[in-house]
């Protein structure tokens, strides 16, 4: 018998509510809003209150994929991003660094959409940044 | 207060009377439900009271009810203030939970959470801590109904247009346990539509908390619209009490439904 509750924030947008994630022998099977929670103060939108539904679905991606003779074919983290990066470089090289857009996410955390914007302007050079909650 | 509550849960735990306690605990400065199951490590254990009395209660009972129906064999301890006792007492009436299944460890709620919640029993029929508040369930229902009827419907319906349909009303609440609840039934909420109309949402789950709602509270702290849900179903609690002579959870302490149950209403 193992139940646990996990403190973490709602991935779906960027209003950043808490909650505790309740895991019953390793499976995530329900959501509390943290009543101590700043921003959320223990209330939460009808998405939040249902998050913990995607978590085991046999629908998410759990690994990279990269198309393969026009198929998506599961590869290695190192593989995707190599792959990745050279086809940037390629990009920019050919068609300037403006052709390269990059979209960061109101599902992650400041410093990894700061680090985004840092990576799109020192190391790319472009200004083209936006972002997932322009809805 | 805690030191008392810690002590019982301990030996609890220790005689292995119960598997695990199910309680709450504060880690990293945030307060959320808990299953203690080692007496030995009670580490961040509190009973809900952060900067006001009972400001951070969680629906335990919900807790509880889950893990029984994976574990039906395991004895389970959980913490419970009044409005919990009532809460389970329900529960058992409703075979939601087996009676001697369940070891609950009571506290009293002060004086300033049983005015906060317009309490008509701030206190659990035994408790470990605390001590005995005065009941005084009035104010809030008192108030809606010194408006004039047809003003008071729109004063409602201005607060049911508020609500975002987040659903916390229900899923907040320790009672509503339905595995098919019907506010999202088929017929009553067609998938992928916008959620049902003002006010049949509200007087739907008003409706079911007749006989059901043991006036916890946590429904109008979980509501982001600030709807005061719980002056509605206090209304529905007073109705059936006048009907039916039945009040959820006041029952005797075998848990068994008052014989008036059915009441005059019955007859008719
Ligand atoms: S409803 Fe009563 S028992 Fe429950 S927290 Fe409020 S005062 Fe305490
Ligand atoms: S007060 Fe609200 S949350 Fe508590 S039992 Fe009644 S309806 Fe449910
Ligand atoms: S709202 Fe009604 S149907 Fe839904 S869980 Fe509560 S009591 Fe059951
Ligand atoms: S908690 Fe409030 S806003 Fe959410 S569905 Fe219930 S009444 Fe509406």
């Amino acid at each position: 018998m193992e139940y646990r509750t996990v403190l973490t924030t709602c991935t779906y947008c960027g209003c950043g509510c808490g909650f505790y994630l309740e895991v019953l022998d390793g499976r995530v099977v329900g959501t509390i809003p943290c009543k101590t929670n700043p921003v959320s103060e223990g209330k939460l939108c009808v998405k939040g209150w249902n998050v913990h539904e995607f978590i085991h679905s046999p629908k998410r991606l759990t690994q990279p994929l990269l198309r393969k003779d026009g198929a998506l074919t599961p590869v290695s983290w190192d593989e995707a991003l190599d792959f990745t990066a050279k086809r940037m470089r390629e990009i920019k090289e050919a068609n300037g660094s403006d052709s390269v857009a990059f979209l960061a996410s109101a599902k992650v955390t400041n410093e990894e959409n700061y680090l985004i914007q840092k990576f799109a302007r020192a190391a790319v050079g472009t200004n083209n940044v936006d972002h997932c909650a322009r809805l | 207060m805690v030191e008392k509550v810690k002590a019982r849960v301990q030996e609890l735990l220790a005689s292995g009377k119960v598997k695990g306690f199910i309680g709450l605990r504060e880690l990293h400065g945030h307060i959320g439900p808990y299953l203690f199951t080692d007496g030995g490590d009670l580490d961040g254990f509190v009973i809900g009271d952060r900067k006001a009395a009972g400001d951070t209660r969680y629906p335990l009972n919900t807790q509880l009810i889950m893990i029984s129906r994976q574990y039906p064999e395991e004895t389970l301890g959980v913490l419970v203030r009044g409005c919990d006792e009532r809460g389970l007492k329900t529960l058992f009436n409703t075979n939601q939970l087996k009676p001697e299944k369940v070891v609950s460890v009571g506290i009293a709620c002060p004086q300033e959470l049983a005015d906060v919640c317009e309490c008509m029993k701030p206190f659990p029929e035994e408790f470990v801590a605390g001590e005995a508040s005065e009941a005084r369930p009035f104010g809030s229902v008192e108030r809606i109904e010194s408006i004039e009827i047809g003003e008071r419907l729109k004063v409602w319906l201005g607060e049911f247009a508020k609500c975002i349909k987040c659903y916390g009303c229900r899923n907040i609440c320790p009672m509503c346990y339905c595995p098919e609840c019907t506010l999202e039934a088929k017929d009553f909420q067609a998938v992928g539509s916008i959620a049902s109309e003002n006010p049949i949402f509200h007087l739907t789950r008003a409706l079911h908390m007749a006989g059901r709602c043991i006036d916890c509270g946590l429904c109008s702290e979980a509501c982001p619209a600030d709807i005061p849900l719980r002056t509605l179903y206090k209304k529905i609690a007073d109705i059936v009490d006048l009907e039916f002579q039945y009040r959820p959870g006041y029952q005797d302490s075998k848990g068994k439904m008052s014989p008036n149950v059915l009441g005059e209403a019955a007859k008719h």
